[in-house]
């Protein structure tokens, strides 16, 4: 995704940069022409590139020198982008297909990695276990956020308090949050003689309980900036021309919302998905039933059963985590798209 | 103006430092620039075929926390009388096998590493030299604790240790028992519940809390789940020498047994066990109960404040078990990096013949490990292994770690945990199949699953 950013960028750094240009002095300049015949001889494949970079704007005298620096800007952020992210994800899917215990040993074995992946029963569960997770999580965080952000619009004393006290659990990381709410609950289900790691269903529960607290915070920071944007002479129009309260909320407030409830619905729907800390601390998977001589753990996401199927004592299914991780990637990239894609249609111009 | 071109300038700074800190690598001295070719080592023994002038350095990627302290002074000390490098770098309690495939990525990768079990020997077969005739497996007194990979030997047992169940004799005596009076189950299964029984009156209990979180697990899931395993080897007549494909858990009710008796007479309700958050050592140590199960890495620790603590074997109901010994094995086995160059190969295995052979450092050794298997090691001041050595002196069997095969360790333990888990909640029959599926299928399961393709 952001490797489109960064033609953009350079483009308005020349655009910026150009406005200087002739302030620069004019040796400078003469200089550079030497140069440039040389690199133009030499480098077609870098002129081809400042092509695609700034088109039409090629020839200008003005944009000489960027043309040959241009390299010198991008550069880092390039190599770091494909060191840092395509590379290893070009090897990832690589991997995918090998068998391995250490990057160095693999051993391509096809897509027989991707068979055992989707024969696999825990990971079959974990799927929709995640999707079932996602979608609950999805609703309650983005309603109580809406209701929280649309009480805090409404002009009540002490809201930029609330604002505050509300969006704090967002600073407190996963893992953390994951042992606190573990103690929280034990500390209350020890009454009842079980525990979260004991029941699934405390366990399922435990989960969309401390992604609420957490997440609930953040989205109404969002919602609460889609609030505000609102224009005030729609809202009282639709007032003088008599709609309810209900109904303002409905035809007027809600579709201006759109692009604030793309972004969080967005949010709360991948990290559903990618939920792994909160997932790991607070019950790392327990518990465990005995299904057909299988234990499978009744309460891992999808992130947890990659990481567990990796990092598990069984080395020989590294092969099978790291088919799972491109099956992962592909389902949630899917599934982001499909969603902004939806939402953005509903999304209306102001 | 000025403050945003500072800004503009200090973002620039950051992104490309954080574009270089990935270039900064290969510090850690592990390549061969070190030690200047200066006085290297020549202790290589009887082996001892030329000197170490290629100035090899020696990186030990230890497993156990507990002893990083030591391993660290021992490097200090070696860099000190032999002027060659030991890095020690020590994995955090329970990620060593993380660590171990991450480091062995690297160019610079360990030199030493532990190999706990034959599974781990196996999976890391390619990486482990042939210690055959090394002047330091000449050293050995025993062949007992070594793992083989095939006919290679793989690994060396530095160290072994025992497990059993602890006892504070004096805590025992108080209640009117005594602990020479315990012989098998029967005997013990009378003092645990006298005591457990008038726990409020004698102002201690029987057992420790059974904590089956974390670590805490794995006195029973991997300690205590071995005497059934053991009973299964000793009936069939012959010590595993790999894991078996599927186990008959014909002994677990003999589990079941030892596992209730700990439970239902502790400190804490069999329900909160599963959340766990009790401190059992602690608990023991400050005389609020006479018994705990644990192991002989603890001694030092124990011993401080309960100088007799003493260990008894795992007493299970099993016929002539009043021979039992304590369990000893070990999970400490050296291998060497049969991928590392030869200098740095020849300079480790110097460096362990240093270990086993010096005085001095394998006084330190001892200290942390436990009994070293080596003819020129010091003797351990270890209590209960000085008790694993009584039993056995006595005729009575050495029970072996046959523990150390469960495959898929981790899965196939936090299935059994679960089960337990729900178990303790409820002793019902139906809970306890639950145990059992965990114990028995689970195997088969998770040894089919390491062993497919």
């Amino acid at each position: 995704m952001p490797a489109v950013f960064y033609p953009v960028l350079v483009k308005e750094m020349i655009i910026l940069a150009e406005d200087k240009i002739p302030t620069m002095d004019e040796p400078v300049d003469v200089s550079e022409d030497v140069a440039e015949e040389e690199v133009e001889i030499k480098e077609t494949f870098l002129q081809k590139l400042s092509r695609f970079y700034w088109g039409k704007n090629r020839s200008s005298p003005l944009t000489k020198p960027l043309r040959k620096w241009f390299l010198l800007f991008i550069g880092p952020v390039t190599a770091a982008f494909i060191i840092g992210f395509v590379w290893p994800f070009v090897q990832g899917i690589y991997l995918s297909m090998c068998k391995f215990q250490l990057i160095q040993d693999a051993e391509f074995v096809g897509f027989k990695n991707y068979i055992s992946a989707f024969s696999d029963a825990s990971f079959m569960r974990s799927f929709w276990y995640t999707a079932l997770f996602a979608i609950v999580s999805l609703i309650l965080i983005n309603v109580l956020a809406f209701a929280v952000a649309y009480v805090l619009t409404l002009g009540i004393k002490g809201s930029n308090l609330f604002r505050t006290v509300f969006f704090m659990p967002n600073l407190i990381g996963g893992i953390v949050l994951g042992y606190i709410w573990s103690m929280i609950f034990d500390g209350i289900l020890s009454h009842f003689g079980t525990s979260i790691v004991q029941d699934s269903t405390w366990g399922f529960w435990g989960l969309i309980i401390l992604m609420c607290w957490q997440q609930i915070g953040y989205m109404m920071i969002i919602y609460v900036a889609g609030l505000n944007a609102i224009p005030e002479d729609m809202l009282e129009a639709a007032k003088i021309d008599g709609a309810s309260g209900w109904q303002s909320l409905w035809r007027v407030t809600i579709p201006n919302m759109m692009p604030s409830i793309t972004i969080c619905t967005f949010l709360s729907l991948t990290n559903g998905f990618k939920l792994f800390d909160q997932n790991l601390a607070l019950t790392n998977g327990l518990p465990v039933v005995m299904e057909g001589g299988v234990g499978i753990s009744q309460t891992e996401m999808l992130a947890l059963n990659i990481y567990n199927t990796f990092y598990g004592s069984n080395m020989s299914a590294r092969g099978t985590a790291q088919a799972k991780a491109v099956i992962f990637f592909v389902l949630v990239a899917a599934i982001g798209l499909a969603q902004l894609a939806y939402t953005r249609k509903k999304e209306v111009q102001q | 103006m000025k403050l945003k071109k500072v800004l503009a300038l200090a973002m620039a700074a950051a992104m490309t430092g954080c574009f270089f800190a990935g270039c900064n690598t290969t510090d850690n001295g592990g390549g061969s620039d070190n030690s200047g070719g200066g006085a290297s080592s020549t202790s290589a023994g009887d082996n001892g075929d030329g000197e170490n002038a290629g100035g090899g350095s020696v990186y030990w990627l230890n497993f156990k926390p507990e002893a990083d302290e030591t391993l660290q002074a021992i490097a200090k000390k070696y860099k000190e009388e032999k002027n060659v490098d030991v890095k020690v770098l020590t994995a955090a309690s329970g990620t060593y096998d993380q660590q171990l495939s991450a480091e062995m990525e690297k160019s610079d990768a360990p030199t030493l590493f532990v190999v706990g079990n034959p599974a781990k020997a196996k999976q890391w077969s390619s990486y482990t030299l042939d210690l055959k005739d090394t002047a330091v497996a000449k050293e050995l007194n025993t062949d007992e604790y070594n793992i083989y990979d095939g006919d290679k030997l793989a690994a060396i047992g530095y160290c072994y240790e025992c497990y059993g169940i602890i006892v504070n004799p004096t805590l025992v005596e108080q209640a009117g028992h005594k602990v020479d009076d315990i012989k098998n189950f029967e005997t013990l299964k009378t003092v645990v519940e006298d005591i457990h029984s008038r726990a409020s009156e004698l102002g201690f209990d029987a057992f420790t809390s059974c904590d089956m979180d974390g670590d805490s697990s794995w006195r029973f899931t991997g300690h205590m789940a071995n005497l059934e395993y053991y009973y299964e080897e000793k009936e069939a007549g012959s010590t595993w020498t790999e894991a078996p494909a599927t186990i008959t858990g014909k002994y677990l009710p003999n589990f079941k047994n030892l596992y209730d008796l700990c439970i239902n007479n502790s400190l804490t309700d069999p329900k909160d066990l599963a959340t766990g958050g009790h401190d059992p050592a602690n608990e023991f140590k400050e005389g609020k109960a006479a018994f705990t199960v644990q192991g002989s890495w603890e001694y030092s620790s124990y011993a401080e404040k309960v100088p007799d603590a003493k260990m008894i074997p795992y007493y299970c109901g099993v016929d002539g078990e009043e021979k039992a010994g304590l369990n000893c094995g070990t999970e400490n086995c050296w291998a060497v990096n049969a991928k590392a160059s030869e200098e740095n190969q020849k300079a480790t295995l110097d460096f362990m013949y240093w270990c086993v052979t010096d005085q001095s450092a394998s006084e330190m050794l001892v200290e942390a490990f436990g009994i070293m298997p080596f003819k020129q090691a010091v003797e351990s001041t270890n209590g209960f292994l000085k008790d694993a050595a009584a039993l056995e002196a006595n005729g009575n069997y050495v029970m072996d770690w046959a523990t150390n095969y469960q495959p898929n360790v981790d899965e196939y333990r936090k299935a059994l945990v679960s089960a337990l888990n729900a178990y303790c909640a409820d002793q019902s029959e139906a809970n306890w199949d639950q145990v059992k599926a965990a114990f028995v299928d689970g195997w088969a399961t998770q040894y089919a699953a390491a062993n497919a393709g």
